[in-house]
């Protein structure tokens, strides 16, 4: 099962959402296919149509790491993979 | 007793402030919507419900909604995309309760309809086929940010019949329910080039006589006008005003010639002239203007207000808002005579509306 920590901006925006969730998920996106089902609206806020093409893309200041590597949507998980989706530092 | 109740939407979230009808003393509640910046709250006043247009940097648009005057919130997106078009959606700009349903104004330039109270939202129109339509929608054509589509006037009784505005093209009426669209900026001035002469003007907001559905009024990038035709004409009212420059305007909900502007300097600083806040207003359908400014600050006072940034509500005697886009929220309960700051400090104000809640 790969270990997911979602950012706190989150939390408030989805009944019951935690912090860390496990999910027995293939790739970056299908963990989130999985989220969208339990918490249905989650994909939209940190995913959006990419330019000029129908498939989705991250939205810009929505950060995912693999394992500490930066990934993408069909970035593989490992079965013991630490996916963490970041909120970026930014604004003020 | 009746509440009336003050929506405000800022860069840091929605406030709510609550008075009863003597409209002197203020509570401020909020933020809500989690802090994201809000565009336009409004309130279906057939529900009772509030929405707000969002759009967070992080987790992109969406619309809130409170059923309950602020006490819980929820907030969906489902649907609020452009799909295979070639069109993207950065941002909800303005929102329109009318007829059962509500409205959304979108960035790139398009109409969205929800039929469920916000819970899911489709393409009404993108305006296809409209003169310009193409160069609207060319990225190399955008100014800072995207062009969009700020706001949606409805019909007061006829549901399939509304005006929308295009920022930087003007205004489209449709009666068909957005099945086809007739541009309605006859009259009207541009200080640019324009090559289509139906199209490319920048009306920053249009506002309709409560009293009478033909009697239209805009503040318009250069100039205030007028229309007595439902917007098939308008006549320029500008004279009178210290500038003709402005986003905000608001009409009287008991007098169809009273129209109240706030008057900015055209550059880039876009503040109320001279350091000193005035609201506007004409009782002769924009033959003469009179200066408000009793209360407001006089000196020093370099703020500007946003096109959805003024409302009025419809007491006896109407009250007027203008919130600034540094944060002052300023009052008048006596229609515009004096005025009081009703909230110093919050965050830079995108819209103002008001509701009287039973």
């Amino acid at each position: 099962m790969a270990e997911v920590y979602l950012p706190s901006t989150l939390r408030p925006l989805f009944a019951g959402l935690p912090r860390h969730v496990e999910l027995d998920a293939a790739t970056v996106d299908e963990a989130l296919d999985l989220l969208e089902e339990r918490w249905p609206g989650l994909r939209d806020r940190l995913c959006e149509p990419g330019s000029g093409e129908p498939a989705p893309v991250l939205r810009r200041h929505i950060h995912v790491y693999v394992d500490r590597e930066r990934a993408a949507l069909e970035t593989a998980l490992e079965p013991r993979s630490r996916v963490d989706v970041i909120a970026a530092i930014s604004g003020g | 007793m009746s509440k009336t109740v003050v929506m405000v939407g800022t860069r840091k979230g929605c406030f709510l402030l609550e008075s009863d009808e003597r409209r002197l003393e203020w509570e401020v509640r909020g933020p809500f919507c989690e802090g994201w910046p809000i565009y336009h709250v409004v309130r279906d006043d057939d529900s009772g419900a509030i929405y707000a247009a969002a759009a967070s940097e992080w987790h992109g648009a969406s619309v809130w909604r409170s059923p309950d005057l602020g006490e819980t919130w929820t907030q969906s997106s489902e649907g609020l995309e452009y799909g295979d078009s070639g069109l993207k959606l950065s941002k909800v700009s303005g929102l329109t309760a009318a007829h059962g349903r509500l409205f959304a104004g979108a960035e790139m330039p398009g109409i969205f309809e929800s039929r469920d109270e916000g819970k899911t939202w489709q393409v009404l129109s993108t305006l296809d086929g409209q003169p310009d339509r193409e160069s609207w929608n060319d990225p190399a054509n955008q100014p800072p940010g995207h062009l969009g589509v700020p706001a949606i006037l409805p019909h007061p009784d006829d549901s399939s019949r509304y005006w929308a505005i295009v920022q930087g093209i003007g205004i489209f009426e449709t009666t068909d329910d957005g099945s086809s669209w007739t541009p309605r900026n006859r009259g009207l001035r541009a200080d640019w080039p324009i090559e289509n002469p139906e199209v490319g003007y920048c009306v920053h907001k249009l506002v309709m006589s409560p009293l009478d559905s033909d009697r239209l009024y805009q503040q318009n990038h250069v100039g205030m006008h007028r229309s007595d035709d439902a917007g098939q004409s308008w006549t320029e009212i500008t004279e009178g005003l210290p500038t003709e420059f402005g986003f905000a305007a608001a009409a009287h909900p008991h007098d169809r010639d009273t129209f109240y502007v706030i008057p900015l300097d055209p550059g880039h600083g876009r503040c109320m002239p001279d350091g000193q806040a005035a609201v506007w207003r004409t009782r002769d359908a924009g033959a003469a203007w009179e200066r408000l400014d009793d209360g407001l600050p006089q000196q020093d006072a370099h703020v500007g207000v946003l096109r959805e940034g003024m409302a009025i509500d419809n007491h006896e005697v109407p009250g007027l808002y203008f919130g600034t886009s540094t944060g002052q929220l300023f009052a008048s309960a006596d229609d515009g005579q004096s005025w009081s700051e009703i909230a110093s400090y919050l965050p830079g104000i995108a819209s103002v509306e008001v509701a009287i809640v039973d």
